[in-house]
């Protein structure tokens, strides 16, 4: 069954036809979402009543588009905040375990190590609801000893981002690790023997080394974070990101509105992937 | 220079131990703990295993846990065996710029939020959608027909959503095969059934089960899907979770619920790694 082993015409054909019914499954659902953002009508389902950009500039009821949105605007920010957060911590801390996991031979290691990839192993909903656990315990306690009520330890945005923070980490952890066994040792000590001190050989050569993979990192988890649905829907106050905030809507009954949002999260995050190749291939 | 660096150590075990500490393992003990009471009246509780009595006693509840055990592993089935053979032609049959395209390919849905995904079936499958629609068109059907809210449609929904954490994996370890192996089988008189038997299947089992334990934890833990695509027959053990939690607010319920979901996943998980002989640092790292 490769190239070079002859098989019957018919068996390549079925083979082939399989293979294209396989990528057509892939493409439909999405295709299909893409589509009908622009079908003037309030449904996004036949029939097909011409075609429009109200439902991306729109700016009269009932057709008001995206961008004229305040409540699916202020989703979108809520989002990038979080991911923001959540990539700019999920990499710093992926980095100095990606370091102390390469650098540093202990006891507990191995132990350690299978801690660390458990996250990827936990439902999603599970992780949510210990946080939620934890973080009301915790703001039980502090109530009963000082009377205080810390708002950041009820559902919100901060749960959220510590939420999502708690396996995506796992991820960058792994991406980072990765390069960092590729590194030759004998740089870094080149560095040292010239004259410069530990740090410095990290910041100059180490670091810039590792720039690939954490920028990849940073993406990675900017997108995980964006596209979050169990955890953050356990965690989740009163500022809804958006994967929430369109789940309710689609509870609701949808308009071709959540196309409009849905394909421009499509060109959004591919856009996002193909910048990381790009930026990858670079030598 | 040996001080520095027991410095330096420290300072990198301490973010380490703060994430797993502080987010995992204390939230999953203090979740135990809080499963573990039973609230007797305003702010009192008592330790008691009642929670886990009325979970394994309620036929509801016991219900659906099996049955989300189960159409999980069907899911990871039904994907590992739809997803092998594209697997293998993208790693084997394709070459040069058409493999790296269908590659390409299988990863571009799911830089897209699971909700759209859903969303897209939604439109195509629901009673006024696209399909119901071409079968009126073709006369195989003379009046809207209602797709959604089977068990069929939540199965296309979950081999959707995870599929591609079945081909990735399996197409990583099917390219490591050296085509000569595969030559060298026909040579000695198999034919492709034996070879796909004794020799592919074989060298793809670390992706077999690295797909499989993905796709298997993404299933079980799914809750859009089953919410979404599935009927009011087929709830979900994460739904559930979700109700004790958010709708009922009793904690103590949803969390022995939650930790029996957690104890099933790491049963199947670590099932799945004894039965082929490897370890989770192998498989996931």
């Amino acid at each position: 069954m490769i190239p070079t082993i002859p098989t019957s015409r018919a068996f390549r054909l079925t083979y082939g036809a399989y293979v294209a019914l396989f990528f057509l499954y892939l493409a439909l659902p999405l295709t299909v979402v893409a589509v009908f953002a622009f079908n003037d009508s309030q449904f996004p389902s036949l029939p097909w009543d011409g075609f429009t950009w109200a439902w991306f500039f729109g700016t009269e009821r009932p057709q008001i588009g995206v961008f004229h949105e305040r409540g699916i605007l202020r989703a979108v920010g809520t989002s990038a905040f979080v991911a923001g957060c959540v990539a700019v911590l999920s990499v710093a801390v992926g980095t100095t375990n990606a370091f102390l996991f390469n650098r540093y031979e202990f006891r507990g290691k191995g132990l350690l190590y299978v801690l660390m990839l458990l996250p990827l192993v936990i439902p999603g909903i599970v992780l949510g609801i210990s946080i939620l656990i934890f973080s009301s315990t915790l703001a039980n306690g502090i109530w009963d000893l000082a009377q205080m009520d810390i708002q950041a330890l009820r559902p919100g945005l901060l749960l959220v981002i510590l939420g999502q923070f708690s396996f995506i980490t796992t991820i960058a952890t792994l991406v980072i690790s990765a390069r960092l066994q590729k590194f030759d040792r004998t740089l870094e000590e080149a560095a040292l023997n010239l004259g410069a001190d530990r740090l410095t050989a990290v910041r100059t050569i180490t670091l810039p080394f590792l720039a690939p993979a954490m920028v990849g990192a940073v993406v990675v988890a900017f997108l995980m974070s964006f596209e979050n649905f169990n955890t953050t829907l356990m965690l989740v106050g009163s500022d809804a990101p958006l994967t929430i905030a369109m789940f309710d809507r689609l509870k609701e009954g949808s308009t071709p509105l959540l196309n409009a949002v849905s394909l421009l999260l499509m060109l959004g995050s591919s856009l996002l992937a193909l910048l990381v190749i790009l930026f990858q291939r670079r030598p | 220079m040996r001080s520095q660096s027991r410095i330096a150590f420290y300072l990198l075990l301490t973010p380490l131990v703060l994430w797993l500490g502080l987010l995992i393992v204390i939230p999953h003990i203090d979740m135990l703990l809080i499963s573990l009471r039973e609230r007797i009246s305003f702010g009192v509780y008592d330790r008691s295993l009642l929670q886990y009595e009325k979970a394994l006693t309620e036929p509801l509840y016991l219900r659906t846990f099996a049955r989300t055990a189960v159409m999980s592993i069907l899911a990871t089935a039904i994907t590992l065996i739809i997803a092998f053979p594209v697997a293998y032609y993208i790693a084997k049959m394709a070459k040069g710029r058409l493999q790296q395209v269908l590659f390409l390919l299988c990863l571009i849905p799911f830089y897209v939020s699971e909700l759209v995904r859903t969303f897209g079936w939604m439109i195509l499958l629901r009673e006024t959608g696209i399909v119901s629609n071409l079968l009126q068109w073709t006369g195989l059907a003379d009046q809207p027909v209602e797709l959604l809210y089977t068990d069929a449609t939540m199965m296309v929904g979950l081999v959707y959503t995870s599929m591609l954490f079945m081909v990735v994996p399996l197409v990583t370890t099917l390219e490591s095969l050296d085509d000569s192996v595969i030559e060298a089988g026909y040579d000695l008189g198999g034919n492709g059934f034996s070879v796909l038997r004794e020799i592919i299947i074989p060298h793809a089992m670390p992706g077999i089960v690295s797909g499989c334990i993905v796709v298997f934890m993404l299933s079980l833990g799914n809750y859009l899907t089953p919410t979404m695509l599935g009927g009011k027959d087929s709830l979900w053990f994460t739904e559930m979770i979700y109700n004790q939690f958010i709708v009922r607010s009793n904690w103590e319920l949803g969390a022995a619920f939650g930790f029996m979901l957690l104890v099933l996943s790491s049963v199947i998980v670590w099932g799945m790694l004894a039965l082929t002989g490897r370890t989770l640092k192998e498989t996931m790292g």
